[in-house]
This record gives structure tokens, C-alpha cells and sequence, in this order.
């Protein structure tokens, strides 16, 4: 049975395992046939911006495995404008630039669709 | 109806892993169906047989261990996350050439695969932690 599955992804980058492993599992879902959606709001959003030097603390850079969410099938990735509004960060800065923004509305909307959501 | 639960934080360190076992407990003698538990991020060190709380504190290793055999509950670790925080099952330990593996009888070690099935044959999903 497909199920509609939102990820929220509200970590940033590095400093906890959190965000890589939200990451972890948007990429499983994606093998299992259901409906999954993956939005990038609070800090999150950093986690999407281009330029990142992760190598200098010895982790993978996790803005070059996000491109690859498309390549497994998830096509509904957002980011919520709000959050980067509140962190001055402009659509340009993305890695994705086909990423969907969403207000506020959006995301309510969003949420009320979703048979399951994962908080990370 | 059909739950099952994800519990992502460490046993003693947050409390999230004992609201979860409670949590099991309400909905059991509710008469509802736990489906599988899934411990992910810290949620792994649930599946420890290492842990040696004091006498006079509540064990929740055993707790979960006695629980899953009443109710004959689906423990499920994640394998990746497991590994990393050292949680390992004989075959991992062989497979890595780890002296010893720890994790207690009635866990199994599975893919983040077994959080989606989950997801997708339970009617709630509940979140523990993190």
C-alpha cells in the first residue's frame, strides 16, 4: 500500500549526525515505492547551500548527496521560505535550483496531505 | 489500529526511550497492534547488553527485552546506525573482525528499510527523541 511520507529536515548540517541521517532515510524510502516528500525548513536549510567545505572537519559534504534525492525517484523537495528569510539566505545560494519554496500556508497544506511525517 | 514506533535518542541520557516503552505498554493493553519498533540515531544504544544501570534503577534494556518476549514485539536496529555507534549482532562482528558484538536477545539488527515498511503498513508512526 503506497503511503503519502513527508521528511522534515530541521538540523543543520554538521555538528550532530541529525541531518545525514534524515538524509539516510529519505534515501531508503525511495526504494520502497511510497509517496515520499522531503522539506528542508530551520536550519535545515543549511544543509542546501552550495559552497560548503565540510572536508575541513573530516565529513562528507552533504550538499553534494541532496542532488542525488532526485536521482532516486523523490521529486517533492522543498524549502520553507520563512526559514530562509530568518537566515537571509536567497534562492540563489541552493544547490537545487529547482527546489519548491513554500510559505507558511504551503506548509500547512502540506502536512495535512501527509499519511506520515519523519521529523529530523 | 496498527502503531509502530521510532525511537531516535539514548536510553538514560534523554528520556525519550522510556516514554517509548511506555508508550508500547498503553497501546498493547489497549489492544492495539505494535507492529515493530525501529531505533535509529542514539535510539541504537537501546539494543545494548552492556548497559549495567544500579540495582535500584529502572533497566530498560531487560524492560524491552521482557516486553518483546510477552508480546513477541519486532525490535528492529538500524544496522547502519548501529555500526557507527558500535552496536553489532555476531555477523557484523565477524564481518568487521570486531572481538565481540553486544546486542541483546530479542533486538535485530535490520536495514533503515524496516522504518519505511513501518511507516507503511501502520496506521501511526510515532516519534520518540531526537
Amino acid at each position: 500500500m503506497q503511503k503519502k511520507i513527508l521528511l522534515i529536515s530541521r538540523h543543520a548540517p554538521y555538528g550532530n549526525s541529525t541531518a545525514r541521517e534524515a538524509l539516510d532515510t529519505a534515501l531508503a524510502a525511495s526504494v520502497y515505492d511510497q509517496d515520499i516528500s522531503v522539506l528542508f525548513m530551520d536550519d535545515g536549510i543549511f544543509q542546501l547551500l552550495k559552497n560548503q567545505h565540510s572536508q575541513f572537519i573530516n565529513q562528507k559534504n552533504i550538499a553534494s548527496t541532496i542532488p542525488a534525492l532526485s536521482l532516486y525517484g523523490i521529486e517533492n523537495i522543498y524549502a520553507h521560505q520563512n526559514s530562509l528569510t530568518e537566515r537571509a539566505i536567497g534562492i540563489e545560494e541552493l544547490i537545487l535550483d529547482d527546489i519548491k519554496i513554500l510559505s507558511n500556508d504551503d506548509v500547512k497544506i502540506l502536512l495535512t496531505e501527509q499519511d506520515h511525517v519523519l521529523s529530523f | 489500529m496498527i502503531f509502530s514506533l521510532a525511537v531516535y535518542s539514548a536510553p538514560y541520557s534523554s528520556q525519550a526511550s522510556y516514554s517509548a516503552y511506555q508508550f508500547s505498554l498503553a497501546l498493547l493493553n489497549q489492544g492495539h497492534k505494535l507492529h515493530r519498533i525501529f531505533f535509529y540515531q542514539d535510539g541504537v544504544h537501546n539494543a545494548t547488553n552492556l548497559a549495567a544501570p544500579p540495582q535500584d534503577e529502572f533497566n530498560l534494556q531487560q524492560s524491552w527485552q521482557a516486553l518483546a518476549k510477552q508480546h513477541n514485539l519486532d525490535l528492529v536496529v538500524c544496522i547502519a546506525a548501529g555500526l557507527r555507534r558500535g552496536i553489532l549482532d555476531s555477523g557484523e562482528a565477524n564481518r568487521y573482525d570486531k572481538p565481540s558484538y553486544n546486542i541483546a536477545e530479542e533486538f535485530t539488527i535490520s536495514g533503515l528499510g524496516q522504518l519505511i515498511e513501518a511507516a507503511a503498513v501502520s496506521d501511526r508512526l510515532i516519534s520518540f527523541g531526537n
